[in-house]
């Protein structure tokens, strides 16, 4: 038994030397503070974020019976609903349209797929400029098609529509590259088959060209969903979370929670009402992927 | 049948020409839109203040002017922002390329028990977001005294298990037969990895080296939270700073934007095929 043991433990130790400078690093930033922000959730807390009493469920109680709660969800969906499908749809007809052979093609593929290097931060501060009521040029566009633009930022339907505007745009440049390597992965004869059988257009574009890229946007309705719910710096620098807690989507709330009220308590139960969604989203997206797998 | 294809091979060319007419015009049409809040702000950067605020909203500056550049760079210290964000940068990218190709040297060549076990902890890393974990590592990197410094803005991130499955499908690729006939020369695993492994796989060193680059120097909750000194701020946190003053003097903050976003665009332009591999590495197996 000791024996077995020694030789088990002489085998690990090769593997664990390579392993070690990383593991090292996710206990101490991953997995030790994953388990400290679901303790301090069932505790209270000081304002320094040390955890004083016991509070068992308390702060999920307090938390699933508060209005604010209840409107921070919803903030989020919303802003999920504006966001993912707006995106993926406009990266996948942008997607088709560089899929083509043409010269100086790749001219157009850097500049579609440009906003991949833009930080959020960045993005936010032009679109601040484009939302401005009286300088910016949205509204302009708009007043010239006869539209009336609305106070993007002080109304708060109109808040998430902006804060979900900016966000699709930044999402741009990923969903097109993710999608044009999902277009360029369709084997031309699918296409020329579909054409003999006198396919075009739009009728191409359903029945051909989504159902074989399904796959890439299945993984990016999951990865970009997981995305739009870690958004934190559009909310920061367009709204604060305002008008009237309209834009409070999750993230926001627990910085305002922790960093702002220091209820570390309060806010680690939202921290791991987060995780729990996104654990959610990432089985969903494994489960899906092991069907068609199997099905395969 | 023969006759309806000559009639179509000498209508095909005017038709064929059209519609490649008709496809460049729809790219750029696209690609002026998607890119036009950046070409926006360029335009801006090299306008008067004066001129902004015009009604109609102008397009292109009427006397471009270098104005707003130049007080951008009185106005926050954006060079030591710069500088704080490439030393964080580089030495996250530094970090993460020596502990992800560690680590998928042992995910790919070294036998050991518990591997199985080992890679789905690190598998595991990706499913937790950050911000799930923020406060307590908040907590931890005040206490230890790292508010205010690169290692507080720069250690937590060292590790990428991304990094560390990317690399490890490029390792696979290489041939066993390399490793035991280096063994078999008397090479250590270690030296193999060195002399071996590492050279045959810089593209995606790259990969990784570009894409760990990017997402450090565009953090922005990270930094606002850990650093409250003007001279530690990074770019992103420096910048942002100029939405909360009193007046607005866009000139100046869209100058402020180009400096800031230059050197990812640029690092876009040069290494675009790499950050493409990294980006649908995960999507095409997914």
């Amino acid at each position: 038994m000791k024996r077995a043991f020694g030789r088990d433990a002489r085998a690990l130790a090769p593997g664990l030397a390579y392993l070690a400078p990383s593991l090292i690093l996710f206990v101490a930033f991953v997995f030790y503070p994953l388990t400290q922000t679901i303790r301090l959730s069932f505790y209270n807390t000081r304002s320094t974020g040390v955890a004083t009493t016991f509070a068992g469920l308390d702060q999920y109680t307090e938390l699933l019976s508060s209005e604010a709660f209840r409107t921070g969800m919803v903030a989020t969906a919303q802003f999920a609903l504006y966001t993912v499908p707006a995106s993926i749809a406009v990266a996948l007809v942008l997607a088709v349209l560089l899929n083509q052979r043409l010269r100086g093609v790749n001219v157009f593929r850097t500049m579609m797929s440009s906003t991949i290097a833009v930080s959020a931060a960045v993005g936010s501060l032009i679109w601040l400029l484009l939302f401005n009521p009286s300088l910016g040029l949205l509204n302009y566009v708009l007043s010239l098609v006869g539209i009336r633009g609305p106070e993007w930022l002080i109304q708060p339907t109109t808040a998430v529509i902006a804060v979900a505007l900016t966000t699709v745009w930044l999402m741009l440049g990923t969903n097109i590259i993710v999608l044009l390597a999902g277009l360029q992965g369709v084997p031309e004869e699918i296409y020329e088959a579909a054409r003999i059988d006198g396919a075009r257009g739009i009728r191409m574009f359903t029945r051909i060209t989504v159902p074989m890229v399904s796959p890439s946007l299945f993984f990016l309705l999951v990865v970009d969903t997981i995305a739009v719910l870690q958004a934190f710096t559009q909310i920061h620098l367009l709204t604060r979370g305002g008008p009237v807690d309209a834009t409070r989507v999750l993230v926001y709330s627990i910085y305002l929670d922790a960093f702002q009220n220091f209820q570390f308590g309060y806010a680690s139960a939202q921290a791991v009402i987060l995780l729990l969604l996104v654990l959610a989203l990432t089985i969903v997206q494994f489960g899906v992927v092991e069907r068609r797998v199997h099905y395969q | 049948m023969s006759t309806v294809t000559a009639a179509a091979g000498i209508r095909a060319p005017r038709r064929i020409r059209a519609g490649r007419i008709g496809a460049y015009a729809l790219l750029v049409v696209g690609s002026l839109l998607v890119a036009f809040p950046l070409l926006i702000t360029i335009s801006y950067s090299f306008m008067a203040e004066s001129d902004i605020i015009t009604f109609p909203p102008p397009v292109l500056p009427k006397n471009p002017t270098l104005h707003n550049y130049e007080q951008v760079l009185q106005a926050i210290p954006i060079g030591r922002y710069l500088l704080n964000s490439f030393v964080v940068s580089t030495v996250v990218v530094i970090g993460q390329l020596i502990t992800a190709s560690l680590a998928a040297f042992a995910f790919s060549f070294v036998q050991f028990r518990g591997r199985t076990v080992l890679f789905f902890v690190f598998l595991s890393t990706l499913m937790i977001p950050w911000e799930a974990t923020i406060i307590p590592n908040y907590i931890t990197i005040r206490s230890i005294g790292w508010l205010d410094t690169y290692q507080g803005l720069a250690v937590p991130f060292m590790a990428t298990a991304f990094g560390t499955f990317l690399l490890r499908q490029a390792f696979l690729q290489i041939p066993h037969e390399l490793h035991d006939s280096a063994r078999i020369d008397g090479a250590s695993s270690f030296r193999f990895f060195r002399s071996m492994v590492l050279p045959l796989t810089r593209p995606a060193l790259g990969t990784v080296a570009i894409y760990g680059f990017l997402s450090t120097y565009n953090q922005y909750f990270w930094p606002l939270l850990i650093t409250n000194q003007t001279l530690m701020r990074t770019t992103q946190v420096g910048i942002a700073q100029l939405r909360f003053e009193e007046s607005l003097r866009w000139g100046l903050v869209m100058a402020g934007v180009v400096m800031v976003a230059l050197p990812t665009l640029a690092l876009l332009v040069v290494g675009q095929r790499q950050l493409i591999r990294g980006l649908t590495a995960g999507a095409v197996k997914g």
